[in-house]
């Protein structure tokens, strides 16, 4: 196998004895070099916690984590990481953050003049793919939310690493930003040739991203089902209208409900709607 | 519209909950609280209602200011207390800094600490006067260690809130992109504290003020708070007046000058 991530028997389990919880129970999966794979599920499936296990921000409890083939064990520069939010440096500017992991190696001997100029060049580039240029001096608290995450984005790429983890990167962002950076984040996929790990609780997201959408389910935290998605490399906004998009929603959806344990009770609505409605008869 | 209905609108504009108010305004209310209570004592102290020996009015506390610092060396008795604050201040700033942040970052620390830290911090530093007088004895160092005690370890655990308050986020970011643990504790940790730490001396500067009348109980003879236990004895009431006042002004002045420094060393948080 040739997989750029191997997930091999992951267990995970917070707590011990018997208020111990499974955030993740025998979960494999291969993903291939250059891959952007999507995680789904209800909440407490364990998707991010899987994602931090791959970043080595968690260690499991069984099984294991290689990437080509060597078993992972805690944080590497190989995967890159970005959160959902806070996580910028609010007291640099955005140039500064996006070559903070620069600032981590000055320190270190085998560093050359050649390599700071090449990671300035690196961080120009950066900056402008992400459309940065007019906000490079700027701090994290005069950008939206959108902007910090462009920069976010930018900083976990600057040491070219070949794998990036995203955990719900755009869950605070409105609908149409957040449009806007997925088209952002395909293309930078493309251009950078890193292997995507995204986690995310949006269904359509999920799909219009992903070459594969990995479905959780929850209580254990396990794998549900896989699903390729069947939409052309090249996406656009009006494919998630199409009927094979819609389609593939609906059947993700449904595996969500299915699994989350978790139902709407109409019973009880209806229920409660009488007692309203014979209150009102009584007046 | 009629002006009275027009006036009537701005005057209930003021009084939404969190609401806005203009410059102007702004230092109007804070001109009239001021104004507000110096007038109502100098009302008190012309009336008549309280003997002048116990009530002096504001004119009584000026003049009295002014002989202090002509005839009765007020410099020196600033200089002195200043020392002393600052003196005790810094050095619970020195030991409470990296204790504290060391409380904040590894758990074995705080569990080892923080129990004990808290228990001392309810022990009143008025209690450790004798000890402190037996220990270190009755010369300056007695003043500054009473002082310490009163500051040293409310400071601690307050820095180490401080440090414990660096969104995870930020630190689990730095180490994905490969940083050690001495790279994020000062690359991130003590950068991203640094804000809450200036406020947290702020504060505790304040406390540090109100133990030097404590510390100067302890056989001083010279110092602000000294004076003002002098004048206690020889009826002075203005005397005790003025010191107070004077301490206060000190206090508002250092005061400001934290948050001066601030808003020079973080200008980041002051962009919007």
């Amino acid at each position: 196998m040739n997989n750029k991530i191997n997930i091999k028997a992951a267990g995970k389990t917070f707590g011990d004895g018997e208020g111990g919880i499974v955030a993740l129970q025998d979960v494999n999966l291969g993903i291939a070099s250059n891959e952007f794979v999507t995680f789904v599920g209800a909440s407490g499936c364990g998707k991010s916690t899987l994602l931090r296990c791959i970043g080595g921000l968690e260690s499991l409890s069984s099984g294991s984590i290689e990437i080509d083939g060597a078993a992972i064990d805690g944080p590497g520069v190989d995967r890159a990481m970005v959160f959902q939010h806070y996580s910028l440096y609010p007291w640099l500017t955005v140039t500064e953050n996006i070559k903070f992991s620069r600032l981590l190696r000055a320190g270190r001997e085998d560093i050359t003049s050649a390599d700071v100029e090449a990671a300035s060049g690196r961080a120009d580039a950066l900056i402008n793919l992400m459309g940065l240029n007019h906000v490079r001096d700027a701090y994290p608290n005069q950008l939206s939310g959108g902007m910090q995450q462009r920069v976010a984005i930018a900083r976990a790429l600057l040491p070219r690493p070949q794998i990036l983890l995203m955990d719900e990167p755009f869950g605070a962002l409105d609908a149409q930003t957040r449009e806007v950076m997925h088209d952002l984040i395909l293309h930078v996929s493309k251009l950078e040739k890193t292997t995507i790990v995204f986690v995310t609780h949006d269904v359509e997201e999920a799909i219009y991203l992903g070459q594969r959408v990995v479905v959780m389910a929850p209580r254990p935290g396990r794998i549900d089902s896989i699903c390729p998605v069947d939409l052309p490399e090249k996406r656009d906004q009006d494919m998630k209208l199409s009927p094979g998009f819609l389609q593939q929603k609906k059947a993700i959806l449904t595996r969500i409900r299915e699994t989350a344990g978790m139902r709407t009770d109409y019973e009880l609505l209806e229920r409660m709607t009488r007692q309203a409605e014979q209150q009102n008869d009584m007046q | 519209m009629s002006s009275r209905h027009k006036i009537f609108a701005g005057w209930n504009s003021l009084w939404v909950i969190r609401g806005h108010l203009s410059r102007q305004t702004y230092l109007m209310f804070a001109l009239a609280g001021m104004l507000l209570p110096l007038g109502a004592w100098w009302g008190v102290s012309v009336s008549g209602w309280m003997d002048k020996v116990f009530m002096p009015g504001p004119v009584d506390v000026l003049a009295r200011t002014y002989t202090w610092f002509m005839d009765d060396d007020l410099m020196s008795d600033i200089w002195i207390s200043t020392y002393r604050v600052v003196a005790g201040f810094t050095l619970s700033a020195v030991l409470a800094i990296p204790l504290g942040l060391m409380i904040g970052t590894y758990r074995p620390v705080q569990a080892m600490l923080e129990p004990l830290t808290d228990f001392i911090r309810y022990m009143p530093a008025v209690a450790f006067i004798p000890l402190v007088m037996l220990w270190v004895g009755i010369d300056e160092s007695s003043k500054i260690a009473i002082i310490f005690i009163g500051t040293f370890f409310q400071m601690v655990l307050m820095v180490a809130e401080d440090v414990r308050r660096v969104p995870i986020t930020q630190i689990e970011a730095a180490q994905t992109m490969g940083a050690n643990r001495s790279e994020i504790v000062s690359l991130v940790i003590v950068p991203s504290a640094k804000p809450a730490l200036l406020d947290t001396l702020r504060v505790t500067m304040g406390w540090a003020w109100t133990y030097l009348v404590v510390a100067e109980l302890v056989a001083a003879n010279s110092g602000l708070g000294y004076s003002i236990l002098r004048a206690q004895r020889f009826m002075q009431t203005d005397k005790i007046f003025a010191g107070i006042i004077l301490i206060g002004l000190i206090g508002l002045a250092i005061d400001q000058l934290f948050r001066w420094l601030h808003r020079k060393n973080f200008p980041w948080m002051y962009k919007k």
